[in-house]
């Protein structure tokens, strides 16, 4: 199958469209402009905040922003934007920026945890950092310092960041926030593709004849993205449908032709519903249909089953803070509350509810299911197995546990569970399943995000124009960095991990460094992180480009350890949050438009922009803090030996590194960055840089003082062009390519891989990926797709109930996998004493913890704080009038928060949603710190609270 | 102490019911809410300002019953309680026209005072006319578009803004201008309370065989005409313009001056 | 003889300038009084009465803005109360001195289920009646205390950015402000949403207006009056059954206009210039 020949006219005319009334300015408009602008600078950059990646032009004058308009050359968005994406001229001038380090001090002047913040200079800020961290080193080795990282680093601060902590002070705690926002996506890529990200891009929108998206608010959440679904529907309304599948009605249900809503967790039984009805009705399933594409089946796709006594990611008996476990049921630093749900990390009972999908896999309600920590085993199963695993989901099952709204019949739910398994397997229909947070941000994450394939795989509806189950990332760069460069704690450059010896070793001489330099051990995700803390491993960390203490579930846990113990916190920050207020250090960090740049967004386009002014104050980039923090650690000081935690050791390597001619005082900032930088030489009249700023390349006009005291006068050599290419260079060749430096500062973003220069569309799919067409003819078939990701593609072979090592390993090379995964229950639900599901997530308006956007006075009017929005029937049983404070609580922490009753978010009875922005309103108080165990993704969308009048 | 006795009571009496209205906006009291315009007594009682309710009816709209019944009581309390006592124990002018006053007198202003003669006593009551005709020519109650007593009253309530000028231009008036010349000679709620206080039961009696003619009740009197009878004949003041103030008692070193209970049979 | 005839003229004199001074005050206080009642901008709170009447019948208790500050849904976390909605109209305001009123921007009317502004008002300037529904329970949808209206030309949805803050601001969401799709043509690919008033329920709560990420709000609340037009009473449309309704009050027709302002016969009178 491929595009039509219809689909294609019709989107070539809108382009021809569009370029034509570009042209069509007159000329005598156009020299007025020109003449009104003539002291302005226009320049390309992308849009600082979600994940859809919108281009934008900055207009700057006299070393400020002034204004900045949609780029009508980007593809994306052809010069619109969304409210977030209009007010980023604003963002960087809000009265309260940070300009200058701030210290916690005594009267004396020296470091005191419990002191006011005073300002300091950047070498003053570096000796303390520096103190610490070998404080830490000594205390904890590498795993006790640790990096809260970021999806909204730009590509070579992301790569600075992890060079440093993983080839200099060889931690792999490095862990971004994206992992609160898409881990589950990733690993269900990795599980199902053997690489990360969407096989599809958003051209998909326009082609498609029906979009389904799951969990997530595309209209609040992808504003620019929703007006392409909108026109979508607009341009074919009859034949075109919007489905729905969330567990409260919002903003982007308005459109819908079916709005189903359903009880948490419950869409991993909607899925296997699909399933189910495809598997069930097809002739090979023992029905009469002709549904599953059984040519594309056996060239393509295997099945396969892991265990289902994975946990939940909650803290694990035995570890230092639940220890020791007291009568009254508390243990250590937890109450007898919270430990009643993280006590179910270790085992739990089977419920009715989930009793049927887990007979399959040999459960029954009642049993105990004893869990090990999360696990990403998984083997090859027959499809026997995999029908049988869909056995439970009849329509009956499905709709009983899932119904969302109490207010809606039976009959009317289970009409729609019917009329969306038709869109699916209706024959020619084109189908795009979108999915966010709500798919993501589950303990069963990585599960739901494999069974989403399974259906897309069985129709032959992935890899296709206009099909495929797409992952939309909430974060700018969450894909270009925090996935593509890897800084998360497992990962390496380019889909590598750190416990891949060989992928150690390339990193290893790409960067430089002597072999066995890496840890081996990638454990410390972003939770595992704040846990360390809390057990006194951790003892410097420091918060990039995120807010990790406002974004993290049970919060005050983290930030009780923060604040009380012997530890060092460092949070840069553009504008003083939650962390920078629970930190002992605080540096000002420059802001997107005041350095070189590159996002890489949900459809692996990635842009670049470049410095377009000067920081305000003192604030430097996040990349210069690095480098220069790099100056302060010698082969000496990091690379000795070390045991591990688990008892692993890492060799001493300090004899190895004089091999590369560094002596014991060599700086990293010299092994990791200069050596090679420098060979980027710096050409001042030469595009891209010429008649522009580079701050941390040439110092600038504001004359900083250093880390080491001294004015900065720049590095000398082109450290971002240094930075991309090296990281870029990991991808090239391995169905990662990106393009040079300088063509990313001539074109509006290009889609990886690019190949010969032209970005791929589809990847997989023969016609349009040059590595799925190089796989297929490697291989010598004529399959129309060849899923060439390298992870996990030799797996034993069993049943449901576990492997059968006797039979041996079998390959599954240029294969996807269809996952049999149950329905289960979330670890808290809704019971007597706290009777309402809490769900929390963003609005349009303000960009997640708000330090941005709450600094647009526009925005702040807009939407000045979080409202707790819940069913009008629960507020008026509750004694509650809209407006009034109410307090949500749950087993971990209370807050109050306004009852809103009308208007965008409409919950079902028995659920309650709460935006997390307000730090006023610190709703991660309130949830539960539970994740997915296979990918540590926390579930912000599902605890259970009580909501009492304050 | 004794010669500042009913004045410090006063300044209790007007401080707390202020106080009373000011909670009732600021902390959600139901002492007294609302403002003289309309009140609530207790959340329930309501009281309402009678020539308000004139002015309205004048104006041609038929108002609440609550309001009516409202205007009634306060009829009826003043009636049989004193008078303009509203001017002096209530009204938050009067704070203000008494401080301009006791300038007046320590700056000696009185002795060079300037006798505009077109602004008598008597003004006030062709005032109270003319804002019940102005009333019903414009169609809006026509005092309350420049009262500085509900100015005053709701700006120390709800904040004073501009209104303030108001306040300080009546303050100004009785300072250089006239002697007690707005409470005296212009208020049309004066007015009002003199004509509904006619016939009320407590006020100040003379007792002309202790008085020394001395005069000092006649220097503090903001409507010293009402005096009349000091060192003459031993009598009430009966004039509804006297406002119960008592400075007179208060000034009087001869216990020639005190609060009685009229009695209509005695006469 | 001539005292007399002095003190009577004296009196003649002092009664002509009294009688005066009496109606150049009138005058002034006339003059100005209906100066200050005559601004039409105003919002009032739920439930007001026509503007005209409201100036006659408020009584500038300011009842109205007590419950309004102090009612239950208007505290901050800390306990403490938030300013309310109604303003009582101060020197400088430019308001009916004394008359609540509110400003959306700054504050504007939540739109309580209970709506504790309305049931304290003693004098009928707020009639609670309006905002009963046939329940007979406080109903604030039936308030009208303006009515927005969207100025297209600096609403940021109409130059195709992804806005619609005031629909989702809005409280009767989807009814007062609804979405209306179309096509962007340059762009090929994106949809305009565009925010769309509809006067029959919108109450002129003024969220939207607060929402409104311009500077200047593109979406604003005026006055009901001032912000309609009325279609004449002598047509119904023929499509629409409830159309009727709306002319009930249709009274005898009796046209004048320039041409027909003279007799006939005047008119037929007059030669034809030829």
């Amino acid at each position: 199958m491929s595009v039509s020949r219809r689909d294609f006219l019709k989107s070539s005319a809108a382009v021809a469209a569009a370029g034509a009334v570009g042209i069509s300015v007159p000329q005598e408009a156009q020299a007025e402009a020109a003449k009104a602008e003539s002291n302005w600078r226009w320049d390309k950059a992308a849009c600082r905040f979600c994940g859809t990646g919108c281009g934008i032009m900055l207009a700057t004058k006299g070393g400020k922003i002034v204004a900045v308009k949609g780029d009508p050359a980007a593809p994306v968005n052809r010069g619109l934007n969304c409210i977030k994406g209009y007010f980023n001229a604003k963002i960087m001038y809000g009265a309260d920026r940070l300009k200058t380090p701030l210290l916690r001090m005594n009267d004396k002047g020296e470091f005191d945890k419990k002191g006011k913040f005073k300002p300091v200079s950047w070498k003053r800020a570096f000796d303390e950092m520096e103190f610490h961290a070998k404080k830490a080193l000594k205390a904890s080795g590498p795993e006790g310092v640790a990096v809260f990282a970021s999806g909204q680093y730009t590509v070579m601060e992301g790569y600075a960041a992890q060079k440093m902590m993983k080839g200099g002070f060889r931690s792999n705690a490095i862990d971004p926030n994206a992992r609160h926002c898409m881990a589950s996506a990733v690993v269900g890529f990795y599980q199902t593709f053997g690489i990360d990200e969407p096989s599809g891009c958003y051209d998909d929108i326009e082609i498609t004849d029906t979009i389904v998206t799951w969990g997530s608010n595309m209209a609040e959440m992808h504003p620019i993205l929703w007006s392409r679904v909108s026109d979508r529907k607009l341009s074919n309304p009859d034949k075109v449908k919007i489905v729905n599948i969330q567990t409260y009605t919002h903003r982007t249900c308005d459109i819908g032709d079916i709005n189903i809503i359903f009880s948490p967790n419950t869409d991993l039984a909607l899925w296997n519903y699909i399933a189910r009805e495809i598997v069930y009705r097809d002739k090979k399933g023992g029905g009469k249909e002709d549904i599953i594409d059984w040519d594309f089946i056996n060239e393509n796709i295997v099945f396969t089953a892991g265990p289902t006594n994975i946990g939940y990611g909650l803290r694990r008996a035995g570890e230092k803070s639940i220890t020791p476990v007291n009568p009254d049921g508390s243990a250590g630093k937890y109450t007898a509350l919270e430990m009643e749900i993280i006590n179910k990390e270790m085992e739990k009972k089977v419920s009715a509810k989930e009793a049927p999908a887990l007979e399959p896999f040999g459960y029954k309600e009642g049993d105990t299911m004893k869990h090990t920590a999360g696990t990403l085993k998984h083997w090859h199963i027959s499809f026997e197995d995999y029908k049988k695993s869909l056995e439970p989901y009849t329509l009956e099952y499905t709709a009983e546990i899932s119904k969302g709204d109490p207010n809606e019949s039976m009959e009317s739910f289970k009409e729609k569970l019917q009329a969306l398994a038709e869109l699916y397997i209706e024959k020619n229909r084109k189908v795009v399943s979108f999915w966010t947070m709500g798919m993501n941000q589950h303990t069963r994450g990585t599960w739901v995000n494999t069974l989403s394939y399974n259906v897309h795989f069985m129709l032959n509806k992935q890899a296709l124009p206009g099909n495929g189950a797409f992952s939309l990332t909430g974060q700018p760069s969450a894909c270009g960095t925090a996935r593509e460069v890897g800084t998360f704690c497992h990962r390496l450059p380019a889909d590598m991990m750190v416990k891949n010896p060989k992928h150690r070793a390339i990193t290893e001489k790409t960067w430089g460094i002597p072999a066995g330099t890496l840890n081996p051990v990638g454990n410390q995700h972003i939770m595992k992180i704040h846990r360390d803390i809390e057990d006194g491993i951790v003892k410097f960390a420091w918060v990039n480009v995120c807010n990790a203490y406002q974004d993290s579930a049970s919060a005050s846990h983290w930030i009780k350890a923060a604040r009380e113990m012997d530890n060092f916190i460092v949070t840069s920050d553009g504008y003083p949050g939650i962390s920078a207020k629970v930190s002992d250090l605080v540096l000002p960090s420059a802001m997107i438009y005041e350095k070189w740049g590159a996002y890489g967004n949900a459809e692996r386009r990635t842009q670049h922009w470049r410095q377009q002014v000067l920081p305000v104050g003192d604030a430097m980039s996040d990349t210069w803090q690095w480098m220069e923090f790099a100056k302060r650690f010698t082969v000496k000081d990091l690379w000795g030996g070390y045991t591990l935690r688990n008892g692993k050791k890492l060799a001493d390597v300090r004899a190895d590194a004089k091999k590369f001619d560094y002596t014991d005082d060599t700086t990293m900032y010299d092994i990791l960055f200069a050596n090679k930088g420098k060979e980027y030489k710096l050409d001042m009249t030469k595009f891209p840089q010429e008649g522009y700023d580079n701050s941390e390349c040439i110092g600038d006009s504001r004359n900083v003082k250093g880390g080491d005291g001294e004015v900065f006068k720049g590095y000398g050599y082109m450290v971002h062009e240094y930075l991309f290419e090296e990281y870029a260079s990991f991808g090239r060749g391995h169905g990662h390519d990106l393009a040079p430096f300088e063509v990313y500062h001539k074109v509006r973003g290009l889609k990886w891989p690019v190949i010969d220069g032209k970005e791929t569309q589809w990847r997989f799919n023969v016609k349009y990926d040059p590595y799925a067409a190089k796989a297929v003819k490697d291989s010598g078939n004529n399959s129309t797709h060849a899923f060439y990701g390298p992870l996990a593609k030799n797996l034993l072979q069993g049943n449901l109930s576990g492997p059968d090592k006797s039979k041996g390993k079998k390959s599954l090379k240029n294969k996807a996998k269809i996952f049999a995964r149950p329905y289960m229950d979330p670890p808290e639900m809704p019971d007597e004493k706290y009777d309402t599901w809490l769900c929390t997530g963003r609005v349009l308006e303000h960009w997640h913890s708000g330090t941005m956007t709450m600094r647009v006075p526009e925005l702040f009017r807009a939407v000045p704080e979080a409202l707790c929005y819940m069913h009008p029937k629960d507020a008026k049983a509750k004694g509650l009038k809209r407006g009034e404070l109410a307090w949500v609580e749950s087993r971990r922490g209370k807050v109050k928060a306004r009852v809103e009753t009308r208007g965008r978010n409409r919950p079902p009875q028995g659920l309650v949603f709460v935006p997390w922005f307000d730090e006023k309103v610190f709703i991660n108080k309130v949830c539960l710190d539970a994740t997915c165990p296979m990918s540590k993704q926390t579930d912000y969308k599902k605890c259970a609270v009580s909501i009492k009048k304050v | 102490m004794k010669n500042i006795k009913y004045l410090l009571l006063r300044r209790v009496s007007q401080f707390t019911i202020l106080f009373l209205y000011f909670g009732a906006n600021a902390y959600g009291w139901h002492m007294l809410e609302g403002t003289f315009g309309a009140s609530r007594l207790f959340g329930f009682i309501p009281l309402s300002d009678p020539y308000m309710v004139i002015q309205v009816l004048a104006s041609g709209f038929v108002l609440g019953v609550d309001v009516l019944l409202g205007a009634l009581i306060i009829i009826l309390f003043y009636m049989i309680v004193g008078g303009r006592a509203f001017c002096s124990w209530v009204c938050p002018i009067n704070m203000v026209t008494d401080l301009a006053n006791w300038l007046r007198r320590k700056l000696n202003l009185d002795k060079e005072e300037i006798n505009y003669r077109f602004i008598k006593r008597r003004a006030r009551y062709w005032i109270m006319v003319l804002g019940i005709i102005v009333s019903a020519v414009v169609g809006v109650a026509a005092f309350e578009v420049l009262s500085p007593i509900t100015i005053m009253q709701r700006g120390i309530i709800f904040g004073f803004g501009a209104g303030i000028a108001v306040v300080i231009a009546i303050f100004l008036f009785d300072l250089f201008g006239i002697k007690n010349g707005w409470c005296g000679h212009l208020c049309p709620l004066g007015a009002t309370y003199s004509i509904i206080g006619k016939t009320s039961l407590i006020r100040v009696d003379h007792n002309h065989e202790n008085c020394t003619n001395c005069m000092d009740c006649k220097v503090v009197c903001p409507e010293n005409q009402v005096l009349y009878m000091i060192n003459k004949e031993s009598i009430m003041v009966t004039d509804g313009e006297c406002t119960n103030c008592g400075r007179c008692i208060d000034v009087c070193n001869d216990d020639a001056l005190e609060f009685n209970i009229r009695n209509f049979i005695k006469k | 003889m001539a005292d007399s005839n002095n003190n009577r003229r004296k009196f003649m004199a002092t009664t002509l300038q009294s009688v005066g001074l009496t109606a150049l005050g009138g005058l002034l206080w006339s003059g100005y009084s209906d100066e200050v009642k005559a601004s039409p901008l105003v919002l009032r709170p739920p439930a007001a009465i026509e503007e005209e009447d409201f100036l006659k019948a408020c009584i500038k208790c300011g009842l109205c803005a007590e419950a309004c500050v102090n009612r239950d849904s208007n505290k901050n976390t800390d306990g403490s109360q938030r300013d309310g909605t109604l303003i009582m109209a101060k020197g400088g305001d430019h308001k009916m001195i004394g008359t609540p009123f509110f400003i959306p921007t700054e504050i504007p009317c939540y739109m309580c289920d209970d709506i504790p502004c309305v049931p304290v008002c003693p004098s009928g300037a707020l009639d609670m009646k309006s905002v009963l529904n046939k329940e007979n329970e406080l109903d604030i949808n039936l308030a009208r205390m303006g009515l927005a209206v969207v100025h297209k030309e600096s609403c940021v949805a109409f130059w195709g950015i992804q806005c619609d803050a005031c629909y989702r601001a809005c409280p009767i969401q989807g009814e007062a402000i609804t979405i209306e799709h179309q096509k962007n043509d340059r762009t090929g690919k994106h949809a305009f949403l565009l925010p769309i008033v509809h006067s029959d329920i919108c109450t002129g709560c003024g969220l939207c207006e607060k929402a409104c990420i311009t500077e200047e709000p593109a979406i604003f609340v005026l006055p009901v009056e001032e912000a309609t037009g009325r279609a004449g009473n002598h047509y119904v449309k023929g499509w629409d059954m409830k159309d009727q309704l709306r002319v009930k009050d249709a009274k005898e027709i009796h046209t004048v206009d320039e041409r027909s302002d003279k007799k006939a016969s005047d008119y037929l009178n007059m030669e034809v210039e030829y």
